[in-house]
C-alpha cells in the first residue's frame, strides 16, 4: 500500500534518499537544502540506513568526497543550493567527465550579490554545461519522484552520468503538501542493487581515475561525453515507463498542459507551472486556446520533442527564473534552438520574472498570455525580453 | 576504415592498466640536463626519493643508483637542488641541453 502524507519537499526527497540507501552521502549544509540533509543525517543516526556520511568543511569537498566515493564503487548521493552549488562548480565536471553517476537534489536558490536565500534557478542554470544530467521538479511529488528515477537513469549501463534534481527552495522544499509515497521495498527493488562499473576498491584490478589527456585524446573524450548525452532521453523514457507501473504516475521529457490546440503556449519550469496552468484553465474558460509546455529533462535538451510538441503554436512566451544578464534567459535560449528546425516559427517572447523569491502571481500569467493574444492576433512583438513582476 | 577513437576510449578515462606511466615519456621536455658526477656521489638516494618521475635508475641487487634514465627526466632539477653530495661538492650539476 502506498502512504500518503502531507509533507515538505526536502521531508520528500530525504524519505526518496532514506528508501535508497545509498552507501555514501557527503553534504555540506545550506539553506533552504538544510533540512534535507539534516533528516537524513538522522536516518544514519537512527540506523535506518547503512549509508556513511560524510560531515565535511565546505561544498568543495561534499562534492570531491562524492567523487572519490563513487569512483571507490559506491552508490553516492548529496543534496546543495545556490553559493553551494557554486562552490562545488569545478568538482561537478570531474564527476561528469569521470562518469560517475552520483545523485544529487538542489533545492534552487538566488545566487550573491545581493545575498538572498529564496527561490531562483540561476544556481542550476549556472551548473547547465557540467555534463550532468537535469531533472526539474513541479512539486514535491515530482522532486520525490524525480529522486528515485535519477539513481537508475545515472546508473544505467550505457549512460553512467550524474543527476541533478532541481526542486524550487522554499517554496516546494518548506511548503506542506499531499504527497504519495512508495513503499520501502518496491524503491529498493525498483533501484536494484548497485552495479559499479570499475571500482577502485577492486584492488586485484588496480586502475587509475583522473589521468592528463593532451590535445591528442582530450577533443575525443569530450565527443564521447557528447554522444552518451544523446543516449540519456531514451534511458529517461524507458524509467518513466517501468516507474508508471509501480507508482501510476506518468513521467516524459516534459509535461504538455491543454497544449494540443493551444494557439498561445507558455513555457515555464517547476513550481511556477502549477500557478499558470490554473491561469491557463481561466482563459480555456473565456474560449481562448492557451497551452503550457514545462521541460522536466533540462540537460540533455529534448529539441526535437519540444519544437513537435511546439509546432502548431502561434505564439510563446518564455518565463525564466534565472537570467543570463546581456542575453536572453536561459530557457528561452534553448526554447529558440528547438524551434530553429520548425518551418513555420512562432513568435517567441521572454519574460524574467521571480528572481530571488519574488512571488510569481496569477496576474502576471495573466498579463503574459494578454500580451501573447495580441502577438498572435498582430503578428507584432514590442519588446522581446522583459523583466515582469517588477515594484512601482 | 577502423572505428573513430571516441568510440575506443574507456568510460570516464579510467586507466586500466596498471603502472602505464612508464609509457610516457617526459625527457623532450628537458631544457636543462643532469649530469651524475659519481665520485661525488654518496649513494644517500635522495635524488631518487625526490625525482617526481622515475628518471633515476636503481640497480636493485646493490641497492645503488646508476645514470639517469633521461627519457623520464624534464630537467626540473630537484635532484641537483636536493643533492648533498660529498664535502660540499655536488653529484649532479644542472647544464644546458644540448651543450
Amino acid at each position: 500500500m502506498e502512504k500518503i502524507q502531507a509533507v515538505t519537499g526536502n521531508h520528500a526527497v530525504a524519505e526518496a534518499l532514506r528508501q535508497v540507501n545509498p552507501d555514501v552521502c557527503a553534504a555540506y549544509p545550506i539553506t533552504p537544502q538544510t533540512d534535507m540533509m539534516q533528516r537524513f543525517a538522522s536516518f544514519v543516526s537512527d540506523g535506518k540506513v547503512d549509508t556513511e556520511m560524510i560531515l565535511v568543511e565546505s561544498e568543495h569537498s561534499a562534492m570531491s568526497a562524492c567523487i572519490g566515493a563513487a569512483a571507490a564503487g559506491g552508490r553516492v548521493a548529496t543534496a546543495t543550493s545556490s553559493q553551494g552549488l557554486a562552490l562545488m562548480w569545478e568538482m561537478l565536471f570531474i564527476a561528469s567527465g569521470n562518469r560517475l553517476p552520483i545523485v544529487m537534489p538542489v533545492v534552487n536558490r538566488a545566487l550573491s550579490a545581493p545575498l538572498n536565500i529564496h527561490g531562483d534557478h540561476s544556481d542550476a542554470m549556472g551548473a547547465r554545461d557540467s555534463g550532468w544530467i537535469q531533472l526539474w521538479s513541479e512539486n514535491a511529488q515530482e522532486a520525490y519522484d524525480n529522486t528515485i528515477q535519477a539513481f537508475r537513469i545515472g546508473e544505467h549501463l550505457d549512460i553512467r552520468l550524474p543527476v541533478m534534481i532541481c526542486l524550487d527552495g522554499f517554496i516546494v522544499s518548506h511548503s506542506i503538501e499531499r504527497v504519495e509515497f512508495l513503499e520501502d521495498e518496491v524503491v529498493r527493488k525498483f533501484v536494484g542493487e548497485y552495479k559499479p562499473v570499475n571500482p577502485l576498491l577492486d584492488i586485484d584490478h588496480p586502475k587509475s581515475y583522473g589521468p592528463l589527456i593532451l590535445p591528442d585524446q582530450y577533443h575525443d573524450y569530450k565527443k564521447a561525453q557528447h554522444e552518451v548525452m544523446k543516449k540519456v532521453n531514451r534511458v529517461v523514457l524507458e524509467v518513466a515507463e517501468e516507474f508508471e507501473k509501480i507508482s501510476g504516475r506518468r513521467y516524459g521529457l516534459f509535461e504538455e498542459y491543454r497544449l494540443d490546440d493551444a494557439e498561445i503556449a507558455i513555457v515555464i519550469l517547476n513550481s511556477a507551472a502549477g500557478t499558470t496552468k490554473d491561469v491557463i484553465d481561466q482563459y480555456r474558460n473565456k474560449g481562448v486556446k492557451a497551452g503550457l509546455l514545462k521541460p522536466r529533462v533540462f540537460r540533455p535538451f529534448p529539441y526535437e520533442e519540444v519544437a513537435q510538441a511546439l509546432s502548431n503554436v502561434k505564439a510563446i512566451a518564455v518565463l525564466d527564473r534565472a537570467d543570463s544578464f546581456g542575453g536572453y534567459g536561459p530557457l528561452f535560449a534553448e526554447i529558440s534552438c528547438a524551434v530553429m528546425s520548425m518551418d513555420h516559427r512562432p513568435l517567441m517572447i521572454n519574460r524574467i520574472y521571480g528572481l530571488g523569491g519574488r512571488d510569481y502571481l496569477p496576474e502576471q500569467a495573466e498579463g503574459v498570455l494578454n500580451e501573447l493574444i495580441e502577438i498572435a492576433e498582430t503578428g507584432k512583438i514590442n519588446i522581446r525580453k522583459e523583466y515582469i513582476g517588477l515594484r512601482e | 576504415m577502423s572505428e573513430p577513437l571516441w568510440k575506443r576510449l574507456p568510460a570516464g578515462s579510467v586507466l586500466l592498466e596498471p603502472g602505464s606511466a612508464a609509457k610516457f615519456k617526459t625527457g623532450s621536455w628537458r631544457a636543462l640536463r643532469p649530469r651524475w658526477i659519481k665520485e661525488n656521489c654518496i649513494q644517500c638516494l635522495f635524488c631518487w626519493i625526490f625525482c617526481p618521475d622515475m628518471a633515476i635508475k636503481i640497480n636493485k641487487e646493490e641497492g645503488k643508483r646508476e645514470d639517469f634514465d633521461y627519457e623520464y627526466c624534464k630537467g626540473c632539477g630537484i635532484c641537483a637542488l636536493e643533492c648533498p653530495g660529498r664535502k660540499g661538492n655536488k653529484a649532479i650539476v644542472m647544464e644546458k641541453e644540448g651543450k
